[in-house]
């Protein structure tokens, strides 16, 4: 549990970060939290020559709401987002969320950059970034880009970001319907057994007139489950509707084995995880 | 007289004796951080370990090239099997009679087996060249399931004894089988079955888990040339044991061995044994001639150190019709791993796994244990219990739930049916046990009434009702369990290990201005020894317990003890802390008559002092006894207060308690919630109540743990699955549940001070009545037995079996 050797650096602003990635390319790995990346150096699974410490690059740690929108600097730590009664105000679902991931220690130094970042299918802010219809900002030696989170994970730790950008920013609407972040896990810590995000607006007659609902660790990406949502916008939410919409959720699944439980016990748990997530988020819609 | 009486009690409380709820003097220092553990050491030219270690179950060895590590700037030297055989220390022996390899010796047994040392200036670059270090494996078929180890087509594991049919337990049958212990009245019992009204069977599995205390183990070694003197610093739980058996391994005079024990970051028996690397970091210093430390990481202690339980326990139970239990019938398959290396009594291969007829009177019974190699670490140990007393607690206590689902019967009514009465004891079981007292009925009937048991019984039913009509998807367990332990190891003429009695004791000195400092030859791991032993010393000769330093773990200074495991540091240093106490008093009688220009039978004592007998105002405290005995000539008494006991316990002691545990189980998620939890403990005479209920806190949520998940789990190569707290389930803060702490008294007749010994209590307790709890859930959908651990996916697996899930 020791890990290789290895040049710290701690660049002072984005164009500083980028430009040192550039310079040091495959041999640097960019370090936010370091929740993942520090354990996986421990094992020596990853050797990098050089880390690019974003701590002090003040302008990624920030939090604003303007004109319907939340934006979210990428060292923003998960204590912070819990802290933010503006953030709570326009989407509380993402304190909800915050709660469930680690314990208090780890979220003092978590941050939703690195979370989402690092394309780990156990991550819980990746599904909450899709159901939310979040877009990421990535900084690289050519500029700025967007990518939307529902096309961002490409496989396990996989993602649309290229080796030499920077993941900067999180943007996405304000909502204020009913909410629900239900979590399975074995203990304060943990990665999910099985997770649900979903967001539901209800109208003035009673109708489903939004739903988006994404899943977590339940298959080597983060799951939007676009068929599902649309599913209950057009269908309700009377128990035959729900049953459909979980099924058709259930049908994009595919968890493995691990110490958690076998596949099966986990397709049985996220059915029960998701209908509770809607039943959450339409009694508080 | 008021006033005296009231200046008696005042007095009395100053001392901060026996029964007082004082804070722990530990507790300062490991509060703000100032604990000095192994890893704190930090000598001048100290040099690291480091382990290569095997990334295969069971591999030959075909070669190991250290020549890489050896050029890497910093690198002292890489030791292997090679360099240790001319010293014969290649292997060493177990605590159980066999022998370990220190490092791989041709192969390996078990992943994350111990290959080569590599010593390097710092830490770093010892990680560094661990990496360097090119071994050439050939894999060997892997053995993980004890009940294949004697098929035709298991490999041999230990090849090295492959044709010894003899072993330090007697006979083996197969190459791959350690011993047979067999233990009551075979012949009698299987009568008894066979012509029992009723008879439950069962498989009780006790799963691999491990002590995994938060500091993992660790030595510094230093060997200093000049003066021939070797001094060891580690995490040991019994200091004057290492210190014997490293002259003897080593050749080095004991006289010039110093082992000492700092602060340890919890044992819980994790530490009793002696490891691989403890012998390289000696071997690395005498080499070097510098001092050499190696501490190992979490991932290599749960791995490598050792492991506790293993134990598959069939079981066989006979009753009457009514409930009378005739006879109890057990044959335990129990998985070693690779070495022998469990830390019991000599005698006891399987411990004292003949306890496992529990709180019960049963008249007929009949014990058989067979220890088997397998592909997987070593160990054994006794994770806060007593040697195997968890293994037996639970084995009975879930074979008494069997047998009421095969009675029909209420498993509160059963267990009352068949108690040993108060009127009983002492009382010889029938596996060759005195139990030295107990009151179980007494205790039982105050824990059913605590919990309101009838109303319970009457909520699940009704739940039951509810769960079947659809209006929950929740069940309710009620989990019972009475255990009795058998703690303090224990009298020197059955209880031994490596030959050396398990006697322990205790040196007081008391200085001229009445304060004393007392040694033990026991070493605390977060017990609180300073704090208690100080009361049992306070009470005892009439100095506050703030005046008494309290020391142990360093082999020059403290007296031999055997260590403190399995519960015997109050039953049996304690013992010996009164019993030398006693003699301080006795010494002091003689000063204080002198003084008081009286005879020694005209005083007696008195809290704090010896009073002249119907003199109440004319004493001696013994502040003033201890000064007396520094500075006037005594006729007949030589200067000074001292005093040493080395104390033999004629019988061990048994603590036990009544637990309940109600939970709630979601069949859908196998999620469990336990929402009371009510612990009754009697542990005799009650030192520190406030030490008691955090002993009881803390081995309950250690039962919550192996109960609910916890687990050292191998898949069929023998790779460990659970490495990492990430899978091995500690509980924190959040998982944990308030627990009801509740007692009564029934003092040991045997011990000075009636003490029974309490830590490992609620860990033996705590388990069976958490598995009973999930398993009583399922009670009336036909379930009679599921195996721990209770994780989230196997009670919802239960549950599937049992067709709960058709509907949802």
């Amino acid at each position: 549990m020791i890990t290789g050797n290895f040049e710290y650096h701690q660049p002072g602003s984005i164009p500083e970060a980028v430009a040192l990635l550039s310079k040091l390319g495959d041999d640097a790995r960019v370090i936010a939290g370091g929740h993942s990346l520090i354990p996986t150096m421990k094992l020596r699974l990853a050797m990098p020559e050089h880390l690019i410490d974003l701590q002090a690059v003040k302008e990624l740690r920030k939090i604003s709401v303007s004109g319907g929108e939340v934006c979210i600097g990428a060292m923003t730590t998960q204590a912070e987002l819990i802290a933010s009664e503006e953030l709570h105000k326009a989407a509380p679902i993402v304190r909800e969320t915050s709660l469930q991931i680690a314990d208090p220690q780890v979220r003092y130094m978590g941050t939703l950059g690195g979370n989402v970042a690092n394309g780990d299918p156990g991550n819980d802010m990746p599904a909450l970034m899709q159901c939310l219809d979040a877009s990421f900002t990535l900084s690289g030696p050519d500029g700025e880009r967007t990518v939307n989170a529902r096309e961002f994970y490409e496989a396990a730790y996989f993602t649309a970001r290229d080796d030499l950008e920077i993941l900067t920013e999180i943007r996405f609407p304000a909502y204020s319907g009913g909410y629900a972040y239900e979590k399975q896990k074995r203990k304060i810590g943990d990665y999910a057994t099985a997770a649900a995000a979903v967001l539901l607006t209800k109208g003035a007659d009673g109708s489903c007139e939004q739903a988006s609902i994404a899943l977590t660790n339940l298959s080597d990406t983060p799951l939007f489950c676009e068929e599902a949502s649309r599913q209950l916008v057009s269908d309700g939410l009377d128990s035959a509707s729900v049953n459909s919409a979980v099924a058709s959720a259930m049908g994009q699944i595919d968890p493995v084995d691990d110490n958690r439980g076998p596949a099966e016990f986990k397709r049985h748990a996220a059915a029960i995880i998701l209908r509770r997530a809607i039943q959450q988020a339409w009694a508080r819609a | 007289m008021s006033a005296t009486a009231e200046s008696v009690q005042e007095r009395r409380a100053a001392l901060k004796g026996l029964g007082t709820s004082r804070k722990r003097v530990e507790d300062a220092r490991f509060t703000q951080g100032k604990g000095n553990y192994v890893d704190d050491i930090k000598l001048p030219d100290m040099l690291f370990g480091d382990f290569v270690r095997s990334q295969h179950a069971h591999a030959r060895v075909k070669s190991i090239d250290t020549s890489a590590a050896m050029e890497l700037p910093g690198v002292i030297a890489v030791l292997t099997a090679k360099d240790l055989e001319p010293l014969n220390l290649h292997w060493m022996p177990t605590l159980a009679g066999d022998k370990q390899m220190v490092l791989a010796d041709g192969k390996v047994l078990f992943q994350g087996q111990e290959i080569a040392f590599v010593i390097a200036e710092d830490r770093y670059i010892a990680a560094d060249a661990v990496d360097l270090v090119k071994v050439e494996f050939e894999e060997l078929p892997v053995l993980v399931d004890p009940f294949k180890a004697e098929l035709p087509d298991a490999p041999i594991l230990r090849e090295d004894i492959a044709d010894e049919k003899e072993g330090a337990h007697g006979a083996r049958r197969h190459p791959n089988h350690i011993f047979t212990w067999e233990q009551g009245d075979k012949a009698a019992t299987e009568t008894v079955i066979g012509e029992a009204d009723v008879v439950a069977e069962e498989m009780v599995y006790y799963h691999r888990t491990h002590p995994c205390p938060m500091e993992t183990c660790g030595s510094v070694a230093s060997m200093d040339k000049v003066n021939g003197k070797l001094t060891l610093w580690g995490t040991f739980q019994a200091p004057h044991v290492v210190r014997t058996v490293a002259s003897l391994l080593s050749g080095i005079a004991e006289h010039n061995i110093r082992v000492v024990s700092p602060d340890i970051g919890g044992g819980f028996g994790n530490k009793v044994g002696v490891y691989p690397g403890y012998v390289c970091s000696i071997v690395a210093s005498i080499v070097t001639g510098k001092p050499v430390k190696w501490v190992e990481d979490r991932m290599e202690n749960l791995s490598a150190t050792a492991f506790a339980r293993d134990y598959w326990m069939q079981g066989k139970i006979a009753a009457t019709k009514e409930g009378k239990i005739t006879g109890l019938w057990c044959h335990t398959t129990a998985d070693h791993g690779a070495f022998d290396a469990c830390a019991d009594p000599t005698k006891y291969p399987a411990g004292f796994m003949n306890i496992c007829t529990g709180s019960y009177d049963i008249p007929t019974a009949y014990l058989a244990v067979d220890g088997i190699y397998t592909n997987k670490a070593p160990g054994g140990v006794a994770y806060r219990c007593s040697f195997r007393v968890t293994e037996a607690a639970y084995f009975i206590e879930r074979m008494i739930e069997v047998l009421a689902i095969k009675l029909n019967m209420d498993a509160a009514e059963l267990r009352a049916k068949n108690f040993i009465r108060k009127d009983q004891f002492p009382y010889q079981s029938a596996l060759g046990w005195e139990y030295d007292s107990g009151d179980y009925h007494t205790a039982w009937d105050k824990a059913l009434e605590s919990v309101g048991y009838s109303k319970l019984r009457e909520e699940q039913s009704q739940r039951v009702e509810d769960f079947k009509a659809g209006k929950t998807r929740k069940l309710m367990g009620i989990g019972l369990c009475h255990f009795t332990e058998i703690v303090g190891a224990g009298p020197v003429k059955n209880c031994d290990i490596l030959g050396m009695g398990m006697f322990d004791s205790c040196e007081i000195r008391i200085h001229p201005t009445g304060s004393a400092l007392a040694r033990l030859g026991t070493i605390s791991q977060g017990q609180g020894h300073a704090t208690t032993f100080a009361q049992i010393l306070a009470t005892e000769i009439g100095i506050s317990a703030d005046d008494i330093t309290i020391e142990e773990g360093d082999t020059d200074t403290a007296p031999y003890g055997l260590g403190t495991y399995g519960s015997r540091s109050t039953p049996v240093a304690g013992a010996a802390t009164a019993m030398a106490g006693r003699k301080i008093r006795a010494k002091a009688q003689m000063i204080a008559a002198y003084l008081l220009e009286v005879h020694d039978n005209d005083i007696e004592w008195e809290v704090d002092r010896f009073v002249v007998k119907g003199a109440p105002e004319k004493f001696k405290t013994m502040k003033e006894i201890a000064y007396a005995s520094y500075n006037q000539a005594i006729p007949g008494v030589e200067p000074g207060l001292e005093a040493v006991s080395y104390y033999d316990p004629p019988n061990m002691t048994y603590p036990f308690g009544a637990y309940v545990c109600v939970m709630d189980v979601d069949v859908d998620t196998g999620v469990s919630d336990i929402r009371q939890f009510y612990a009754l403990d009697d542990c005799g005479t009650r030192i520190n109540p406030m030490i008691i209920e955090g002993q009881v806190h803390g081995g309950l949520t250690e039962a919550l743990a192996i109960a609910l998940g916890q687990e050292i789990a191998y898949d069929e190569l023998g790779n460990v699955k659970t490495g990492t707290l990430m899978d091995f389930f500690i509980p924190t803060s959040w998982e944990t549940p308030n627990y009801q702490t509740d007692f009564t008294e029934t003092p040991s007749p045997h011990h000075p001070i009636g003490a029974k010994g309490v830590g490992e209590s609620p860990n033996v307790g705590g388990v069976p009545a958490f598995s009973n709890a999930i398993n009583d859930a399922f009670r009336a959908f036909g379930l009679t037995h599921t195996h721990m651990p209770h994780d989230h996916w196997r009670i919802w697996k239960t549950a599937n079996e049992l067709g709960l899930h058709a509907e949802s």
